[in-house]
Parts: C-alpha cells; structure tokens; sequence
C-alpha cells in the first residue's frame, strides 16, 4: 500500500453539498409551523442514543442528537457536524473540521473536545459499535477549538461509516465528565445539537419534542414540534394512518399485510428509500456441521428449490429483492456477476440426485428441521411455504416454533438445521457482512455469530484484506472475490434484500433524503399549509 | 330411590326413543357424523396434502379450482377444512379420554374413601380450577413446545377437574346405597366395588358431561393455534382462522369457512350431549322441560 503513495485526498466542502441538498425543496415555500405526529414502536427504554441504540430509540433520538457525518442513498458520507474532512494518503489519519456554530441545547457551544469525550469515553464505555472501531485508534485528539484528527492503528475501510449519528452520536461533555454515564441523571433530560429538544415523555403514551431555537443551520428547523406516539397494538397502528391521527410510520410499524391497502390511501405516501445504510438481508441459515446439510450440493439445491419471487410478492406483499448473494446490492462493493439461482425444482433434484440421495418410498430424501424465527406471521408463513417447497424435490421438512429466548439459545448454541435470520448490514461489507461468514466469528453462544460453522481459509483471507485498506478499487476487487466463494459455497442461502415500508402524509416534505431515513434529524422537514 | 338405578336391559331399549325424541339431537348427530366421514375420507377428498399451494393466491370462493377458495399462498380452504376436522376431532377426543381417565379415576377416590383421601384430592382439585383455564393451557404449551402430544396434554389437564367434581359426587351418593353396603358385606374388594359396583351406575352423566367436553377441547385446539400455539406441521381449523385474521379485510372467506366449521361442529356436539342427556338422565332431563 505504502509504496504506492499517491496524493490521494478527499476532501469536500460544506457549501458544494448545501448547494446540492437545496435543490429538492427550492421549488416550494418552505414555510415554517407545523406539527408532526410520528409512531414509535416499541416505546424506547431511554432517549440518549450513546447509551441506547435500538431501532426506536434511533428514530427519536436522531432528531436530539446529531453525528459527525450523515450518508446519501449511494453511502457516500455528507457532513453533518463536520463540515469537512480529510483522510491521509496512508488511510490512517482522519481530519475532520467542525462546524463552529453548533451550541447544545443548554447554550453551551459544541467543540472539538466534545468528539474527543464522546469517541474516546463516553462511547467506548456503552456503546459495542463504537468500541470496535475507535479501539482502532491509536490517539483521538482535538487539534484546536474545531478540529479534531483519529490517528489509526492500521488503515480501517469502513471507518467514515463510523460517523453516522447512531454508530457514534456526539455526547456534551460538560455534563457527563467524571459521572456514570448509564446512570448519570442527565439521561432523564437529554441534551443534544440537534433541531428538536426534549420536551416531555409521558410514558406509554407519547414523546414531545419542540424547536430548537438556537439550532445552529440558520432559519431551521421547519416544524415546530413532533409527537412520538405510541400505539402497540399493530391494527390500531394502521387505523391511525388510515384516519390521518399519524403522519409517519417507519420500519416494521406496519405489518406487511397491511401494506397494499396503506399504500392506496390518498392522504399518504409510501417510501422504500432511506434504509440504506441498514439494508437487512433475509436468508435461511444452515448448520453446515449437520449431514446432509455439510454438502454445499444440498444448499445449492435449496437455492434452486425456492421460488423467491412468490416469497417477495405472496408473503412479503412486494417488498424487498431477492438476493443474490451475501451483500445486498444497496450496500458499498455489492457484486452482482455471481453465480445465478433461479427457480428451477429440476436443477434441485438434479443435484441431490448427484449427492446420491435417492428418493425412499414415501417420496422423501432427507429429513431436516426447520426453527421457525418467532418474529411473528410473516416469518410464519415463510416456514409454511419452505416446507411445502422443498417437499417438491423431496426433502421433508419438520417446523418447530419456540420463543424469541428459545430462538437465540438455540441457534447461538448450533442446536438446529435451518432457520431464518435477517441482519443489517450498516453500509459496508466490514461491518455488517464479513461477520456472518468469517471464521474467528464461530463463537458458540453469540448469536448474530458465524452460527453455520462455515470456515472458508480464502474468504477469511479476502475480508481481513479488505478491511484493512480504504482504496475503493481494491476493496471493490477483494470482496467481488469473496462473493463469488459465497455465492458458490452457499454458507447461507439467501432469500430477500428486506425493504421497510415509511408511510409519511403528503403534507410533509423531505423527510427521506438519505441513507438512515427515518432516523435523520429532520431539520429539513416542512409542511405544505393549504 | 331404587328406580334410579337402572338395570343395562332396560336402558338399551329406551335409549334411541329417548334421543331421538330430541330433534336437535338428531340433526347434530347426523352432522357430527358428516364431519366424521369427512375427517375419515379427507385424503381420498382431497389427495394432496392441506398446506400444498395448489392455486393462486387469494381466490374468491367458487372459483375453478377452489370451492372455498384459497388463502394467502393458495392454500385450498375446502382441503383444509377437511384435513383440519382430523386434527380437531383427534385432539377433540383424546384429550376428552384423558380428561375423563384422570378426572374420574381422582374422583372415585375421592367419593369412595372420603374423609382426608377427600379433602387431599378436593384440595388438589381447586388448585387447578383457581386457574383460569385458557391461560394454564397456553402457559403448558408454551412450555412443551407445541406438538399434537403437548397440546392433547394441556387441554386434559386444564379440563379434568368439574369431571373430578362431579364422578366424586356420583361416588358419594352411591356409596351409602343398599347395593353398595351388599357388596361390601360379602367382602368384594375395594377395587372390585368401585369398578364393578359403583361405577356402571354413574357413567351417564359421565358420559353426558364427556360428550360436551369435546366441545370444549376442539374450542380449546382452535383457540390454542389461532393463537399460533398449534403443531406447526398440522393443519386445524383455528390456524387457518388465526392465519387469515391478518387479511380478513382484504379476504372474508379464509377466516369465514373455517370459522363456520367450527362453529357448527361444536354445536352440534353440545346438541349431541344434550339429546345424551335426555336419554341417559330421563327424570333430570323431564324436570329441566317441564
């Protein structure tokens, strides 16, 4: 790498993509006043996202706090509070320069320091995320007021991904220095640089957030207050949509069957855009450990055997894609020339013929277990039709239902044949791919682990590779290459690139305008008054 | 007093009139035996298995290849209903046969030896009747994981105890008869007494209650898989009612159908228990017309 030192320097400026992100909105008024009535479900444990970063919380703490970095729909990085950046020739040192206007919610000004306490303490203490990748870090330090420089161990691709507001949120440290963090009282009341402020939580019911005045993007935010609302019960979720009582809905908020008759509403507007940065991939995992599923024939057969088309349009009521291999294909260094499975039950038998496995006098050649995912119908049906599927080339499969508890210790501890996953995948190959696949992630009771046993030496070889660079050409080379193994060797086998339904009431404008959606801050969001 | 017991000779004759006096009776029975011969026959009905996707997705009643139409991954309603009736009137019964076994087998005890065996075995008894039924079940499947043996067991064990109750009462009331004190003082066994003696002479309203007791156990089952406790690899009528929940807006007939089958088979066993009633317990069965 070092030999080849070019002066290879990204750098951009703030005013080019204020310029850019104008252009959606300048062709209406942008008015401010408004109310916005948003579904959070399930009801967030606590609201500071350095100590909490479930789903909800995300939602509703993305418009509090802010990160340094914020992603278009491609995953290329857009400053938030860094208003520029720069990355050695080396790919070991990043500079970011802040923006010096920002102030937190209490009036006290945001600096290079509060990066410095954030990804160097407060983050590395709750948050698993984060202390993978700033533990990269040799030194963090602020060079002065507004600029801040991470000097890495070792060149780390995905490190920008680093910087969206959940995976590193910027916490004031004149209020958490020298506490507790997970119990510092403050937590009741966060504090943020964000356009909206905690105003109340009335537990059970709902989450008030109000304008930030004092927000440091001149003339924003648009919208006066939002409500977090929550409804837990899935049918009352999409009653309140039908009779406008919400204005948003995000993520699983509306169960999928749903969905066709949401989507004809006139008053709404349905969105599969901002989830990029999660982009979740659904696959069957399998226990390579177990016969006949050792034989990468057998998988391959499964792949044939499933008709993901009708799961997408029958089960999932047309969302998602089918996958084609281990990345989904929003994601950075998806590659899509990979061996192809289509829906052919011929070619399935042809291969469980080739292993030898004949069919007995019931029409059957195997037996295998299927652990259905307890997340609800839709996974439900997806076991139903497995089932009868793969009974057509003559694999009789069994179900067996469990709880979400029952779930995670079996699987984590390799005790099933089949069962259904999904993760996200948060924008890069190194940190949400190469885990389910790499070997030193076989770790017996870790679920989300390589729970299939799969242990290829050349895969392992081509993601540590690259990992450890930040030049896109040869990242893009290596993981091609680990994708066409993948693809081949079917450790998994793949079934949709999920894709969440966002339902937001036209009325309000420029909500989605990037790859974490949903849990953008929303300083851009206005409503059309009639 | 003597004439309540009534000699075998005397109730095999009396026995169709006395049903069939009841009209309602009849019409259950000759639909319970439809949704027998159903249950029986459903493979030659309908040869491939309930949960193959044999037609489009989400056809309407009458359509070509579905008489019911088909559910959400074309799913034939009509062959699930037929398969379902197995799985309903198998759970039906042997959780009824079990039910009885442990209800009856604790009351007899506990009627014939009274005194503390009684109160013990009472006791034990209201231990499970201060628990609401449904919720014992659903917590005992849970625990089981479900399959067709665990959802047979929970559905026993959450209803033997008002037939423990009430083989206890018939125990104690016969127990202080002429023929019961006869066949004490010629020595017959305990054992004997009790299987011999006491217990042919209060099998009706055994039997009655037994009858509505599947009833209940097929509500049970449907209530059980509509919840998604059911065996995953069998088809019942309450799956196919809970599966269909979710799209009833979009699609009546996947929850309608089967909804109706359960309906009337349970109807028409409690109009089969009552007709049972009228001709095995014929003073009790008069005093409730008059």
């Amino acid at each position: 790498m070092s030999n080849r030192l070019r002066c290879f320097r990204q750098s951009l400026t703030a005013a080019a993509l204020a310029a850019m992100l104008a252009i959606p909105g300048a062709a209406m008024a942008q008015e401010r006043g408004g109310t916005m009535n948003i579904i959070v479900q399930p009801e967030p444990p606590i609201l500071v996202l350095g100590i909490n970063q479930q789903g909800p919380t995300q939602t509703v703490a993305g418009k509090i706090y802010q990160g340094l970095l914020t992603f278009d729909f491609n995953l290329k990085p857009q400053p938030e509070l860094a208003e520029s950046w720069e990355v050695s020739p080396d790919g070991k040192v990043y500079t970011f320069r802040l923006v010096k206007n920002a102030k937190w919610h209490d009036g006290k000004p945001f600096t290079a320091h509060d990066v410095v306490f954030s990804t160097s303490k407060f983050l590395m203490e709750t948050h698993p995320r984060a202390r993978a990748t700033f533990s990269k870090c040799e030194k963090i330090e602020a060079l002065d007021d507004h600029t801040v420089q991470f000097t890495l161990k070792e060149p780390f691709g995905p490190f920008l991904q680093a910087f969206e507001v959940s995976s590193a949120p910027m916490m004031p440290k004149h209020i958490y220095e020298g506490t507790d963090f997970k119990t510092a009282p403050a937590n009741a009341t966060p504090i943020g640089t964000g356009p909206f402020k905690f105003k109340e939580w009335v537990k059970g019911s709902y989450i008030h957030l109000v304008r930030n005045d004092e927000y440091w993007k001149a003339g924003k935010p648009y919208l006066d207050d939002i409500y977090f609302r929550v409804i837990p019960d899935a049918a009352s979720r999409s009653v309140a949509v039908e009779q406008g009582t919400v204005q948003q809905t995000q993520f699983n908020d509306i169960e999928t069957f749903d969905v066709p008759r949401l989507k004809a509403l006139p008053n709404v507007e349905m969105t599969t855009k901002g989830y990029e940065f999660f982009a979740p991939l659904s696959w069957i995992e399998i226990n390579t450990r177990t016969k006949p599923l050792d034989d990468k024939r057998f998988r391959q057969a499964m792949m044939h055997a499933l008709d993901r088309k009708f799961i997408r349009d029958k089960i999932w009521f047309g969302l998602g894609r089918p996958a084609t291999g281990p990345v989904n294909s929003v994601t950075r260094f998806y590659e899509g020339n990979v061996r192809k499975y289509d829906y052919d039950p011929k070619k399935a038998e042809a291969l469980l013929d080739e292993m030898g496995l004949k069919k007995g006098a019931d029409g059957n050649r195997a037996k295998v277990r299927l652990l259905v995912m307890p997340y609800g119908e839709t996974w439900t049906r997806l076991g139903e039709y497995v089932k009868q599927a793969m009974k057509r080339v003559g694999v009789d499969v069994t179900l067996e239902t469990t709880d979400a508890a029952g779930w995670v210790n079996r699987v984590s501890n390799w005790d099933y044949d089949l069962t259904f996953n999904f993760v996200y995948q948060y924008g890069d190959p190194a940190l949400g791919v190469s885990r389910t696949y790499v070997s030193d992630n076989i770790r017996k009771g870790v679920m989300f682990s390589n729970t299939m046993g799969y242990a290829n030496p050349e895969v392992d070889r081509l993601f540590a590779q690259a990992a450890q660079t930040n030049k896109d050409e040869e990242r893009q080379q290596l993981y091609s290459a680990a994708q066409k193994i993948l693809v081949e060797d079917v450790p998994v086998a793949w079934l949709l690139e999920m894709e969440f339904p966002t339902f937001i009431d036209k009325r309000f404008k420029n909500a989605v305008t990037t790859a974490i959606g949903v849990n953008e801050s929303y300083d851009s969001v206005y409503m059309v008054k009639k | 007093m003597t004439a309540a017991v009534i000699t075998p000779s005397r109730k095999g004759s009396g026995f169709w009139a006395a049903f069939a006096r009841n009209k309602g009776a009849v019409i259950g029975l000759v639909f319970l035996t439809l949704v027998i011969l159903m249950a029986v026959f459903a493979d030659l009905l309908f040869p491939t298995s309930p949960w193959d996707m044999t037609t489009i997705p989400f056809q309407p009643p009458l359509s070509e290849d579905a008489l019911l139409g088909s559910d959400t991954l074309g799913r034939d309603i009509a062959s699930g209903i037929a398969h379902g009736a197995r799985v309903s009137l198998l759970i039906g019964l042997t959780s009824t046969a079990v039910a009885v076994l442990i209800g009856v087998l604790l009351g007899a005890v506990a009627g014939f030896y009274g005194g503390r065996v009684d109160d013990a075995v009472m006791r034990f008894t209201e231990l499970f009747q201060t628990i609401p039924n449904f919720v014992l079940a659903v917590v005992l499947v849970a625990i089981f994981t479900p399959s067709l043996a665990s959802i047979v067991l929970a559905i026993a064990i959450v209803s033997w105890p008002p037939l423990a109750r009430l083989a206890r009462g018939e125990f104690m009331s016969l127990r202080s008869r002429e023929f019961v004190q006869a066949a004490v003082t010629t020595g017959q066994s305990n054992l004997t007494i009790i299987w011999r003696q006491i217990l042919p002479n209060s099998l009706s309203p055994i039997i009655v209650s037994a009858s509505l007791m599947v009833a209940t156990a097929i509500l049970l089952e449907s209530s059980l898989s509509f919840l998604g406790l059911g065996d995953p690899n069998l088809m019942s009528w309450g799956y196919m009612v809970g599966a269909a929940r979710t799209v009833i807006r979009q699609a009546w007939w996947m929850s309608f159908f089967p909804g109706i089958a359960i309906l009337l088979t349970v109807l028409a066993l409690n109009l089969v228990g009552e007709g049972l009633n009228d001709a095995l317990n014929p003073k009790l069965a008069r005093k409730g017309r008059a």
